[in-house]
């Protein structure tokens, strides 16, 4: 794979989750359990598909073929998504949406905190501006895991059975395929094993302060890198890209 | 007794003498028990509509067909609930409370703006919700910049300043698919169709049947009437039809120099009366999904307010 190429592969990624989230939380947006949390969780979906946004624009410049960041977000099929499974899964409660929004912000802030040092300046650009968005994204659902773990016996059933559900998609986050590892050695890409254990820490800390136990013994699901994915996604991207691919070519 | 009604009656002098000279009335300030009630009846309507407003347009956040529409949707649902948000806020400050507006409002007794009752069906309806139904809100909007009440009238100054963006982003969704392909401008046509007579019904009834626009305006809540808000909504409206190259639904529009203005057509009052009396095409639905999101967050409401006390108890003890 030509080195381009590498990167771009790499930069999709990237750019898949934090839409693919960001599309999820969006679908809430005026369902919120009070109104200054439904402001809250709009923003934050903005801030994530706005990231995403600045990715693809990367993306298609790298690709060329005067392809735009829309002919990457709506003219790709299932198979060519790239992001983990975490952040597709759909929403049920509360507790699931946030614990789902912890755990990927988690990894977030710990993984463009490490972008930073990236050698490609556009990327390094791009995780200073996201990582401020992070910093509070993860404030925000960190102190819901803490509300709902300490809150009522009914919020702490509710997060321990989101951690039930989602806990199997926690060691994709971390999965690196070789051309991630050869970008990792070229100081372009973060190497995720690296930010492994600062993740482990701030979710056992938070999560001992939510009284709340981290499964073990859990069978851990992949797949999603490799555009292997669970079946919801293709729910998705039916929704978001059918305005689009119903009007070839036209201006929006 | 006799002096207690002096004092009520110098009470009214003071009141309608602040008036006159045009200075607000404050919170803390004695006010004539009609004008709170008014005033929390026009203010928490017109949170409801904020909040419920918000409904139609999030329907098509996940479909909007380009990022750049996608992003600019998604803020403009959220610039929404932070009106809401005032002005739910700037009603409290008259001593009622969110749980009351939000009974009202999922039990019937609260309105909301009846334009919302209305179905989004195409892209295009995005662009017609821009143009028309923020561009007449601002009409009204820009108006209650300078109503009497303090705190109503700085919420509807922030408030302007996004509503004119909105009113653009809309305009111009609806500019792009006049000029795009047949199959877009139809699209745009059939959204300026379906959202033009609800629009101009949103400055509610004729002057002759509006019964609460006299006392409004004797208070200097209101400062135009429906009628002349209306006027020029459609004034300012027509030409932006005509300059995107749509045609306005309404065959009785025409130039009139006499008024320096145009005259159109009658209203349907017929549908307007149904919609308010909740027999549109979403009333039921748009009420259904507020109180469904409502009661589904009640444990998260219950979790949040148990994690505080416990909290609070801890930092007394």
């Amino acid at each position: 794979m030509s080195q381009n190429n590498s990167l771009f592969n790499y930069i999709l990624k990237i750019a898949d989750n934090q839409l693919i989230l960001g599309h999820r939380l969006s679908e809430q947006s005026s369902k919120g359990p009070f109104l200054e949390e439904d402001i809250a969780c709009s923003n934050i979906a903005l801030d994530l598909i706005g990231a995403a946004n600045s990715l693809y624009i990367y993306a298609a410049s790298i690709q060329g073929e005067n392809k735009t960041e829309d002919d990457l977000v709506f003219l790709r099929s299932e198979r060519d998504y790239k992001n983990v499974l975490l952040v597709e899964q759909p929403n049920t409660d509360f507790a699931f949406l946030m614990l789902r929004q912890f755990l990927f912000d988690t990894y977030d802030f710990y993984f463009q905190q490490a972008l930073l040092n990236s050698k490609d300046e556009t990327l390094a650009a791009i995780a200073a501006k996201t990582l401020k968005e992070s910093t509070y994204h993860l404030r925000h659902s960190g102190n819901w895991m803490i509300r709902l773990g300490d809150g009522t016996t009914e919020s702490a059933m509710r997060l321990k059975n989101a951690m039930n559900q989602l806990w199997c998609f926690i060691d994709e986050l971390f999965e690196q395929d070789e051309t991630e590892i050869a970008l990792v050695a070229q100081g372009i890409a973060v190497d995720s094993n690296a930010i492994k254990a600062q993740f482990d820490n701030h979710v056992a800390s938070i999560m001992q302060n939510a009284g709340m136990d981290i499964p073990t013994n859990i069978f851990m699901q992949k797949g999603g890198k490799q555009g292997v994915h669970t079946e919801h996604l293709g729910f998705l991207l039916a929704e978001m890209q059918y305005v689009h691919r119903s009007f070839p070519g036209v201006k929006w | 007794m006799n002096s207690l009604k002096l004092d009520e009656n110098q009470l009214i002098e003071n009141f309608e003498a602040k008036l006159a000279k045009n200075e607000m009335i404050e919170p803390k300030d004695w006010m004539p028990e009609q004008y709170r009630k008014h005033l929390i009846r026009q203010i928490s309507q017109h949170a409801h509509s904020e909040i419920i407003g918000m409904q139609p347009e999030g329907n098509w956040i996940t479909r909007a067909p380009s990022m750049r529409r996608k992003m600019v949707l998604l803020a403009k649902v959220q610039d929404e609930a932070g009106h809401g948000l005032y002005l739910y806020s700037a009603a409290e400050s008259m001593g009622i409370s969110r749980e009351e507006m939000l009974y009202q409002l999922h039990t019937g007794a609260a309105k909301y703006s009846s334009i919302f009752n209305y179905p989004t069906l195409t892209w295009a309806d995005m662009g017609a919700i821009g143009w028309l139904v923020d561009g007449a809100a601002i009409m009204n909007q820009v108006m209650l910049q300078r109503t009497s009440y303090g705190p109503y009238s700085r919420a509807m100054v922030r408030i302007c300043k996004e509503e004119s963006f909105h009113q653009r982003q809309g305009y111009e969704i609806m500019t792009v698919l006049a000029a795009g392909t047949p199959a877009q401008k139809e699209m745009a046509q059939d959204a300026l169709n379906r959202w033009w007579w609800p629009s101009l019904m949103m400055f509610g009834p004729r002057d002759e049947e509006s019964p609460n626009s006299a006392q409004a305006i004797k208070w200097k809540i209101k400062r135009e009437t429906n009628d002349q808000l209306r006027q020029r909504f459609v004034n300012q409206t027509v030409p932006q039809v005509e300059k995107i190259g749509l045609i306005v639904p309404d065959k009785d529009i025409k130039w009139n120099d006499a008024k320096n203005g145009y005259d159109f057509g009658e209203i349907n009052w017929d549908e307007f009366w149904t919609v308010v009396k909740g027999n549109g095409p979403c009333n039921k639905t748009r009420i259904a999904a507020k109180i469904k999101s409502h009661e589904e967050g009640a444990w998260v409401r219950e979790a949040a307010n148990a994690h505080a006390a416990k909290i609070n108890k801890n930092k007394a003890a």
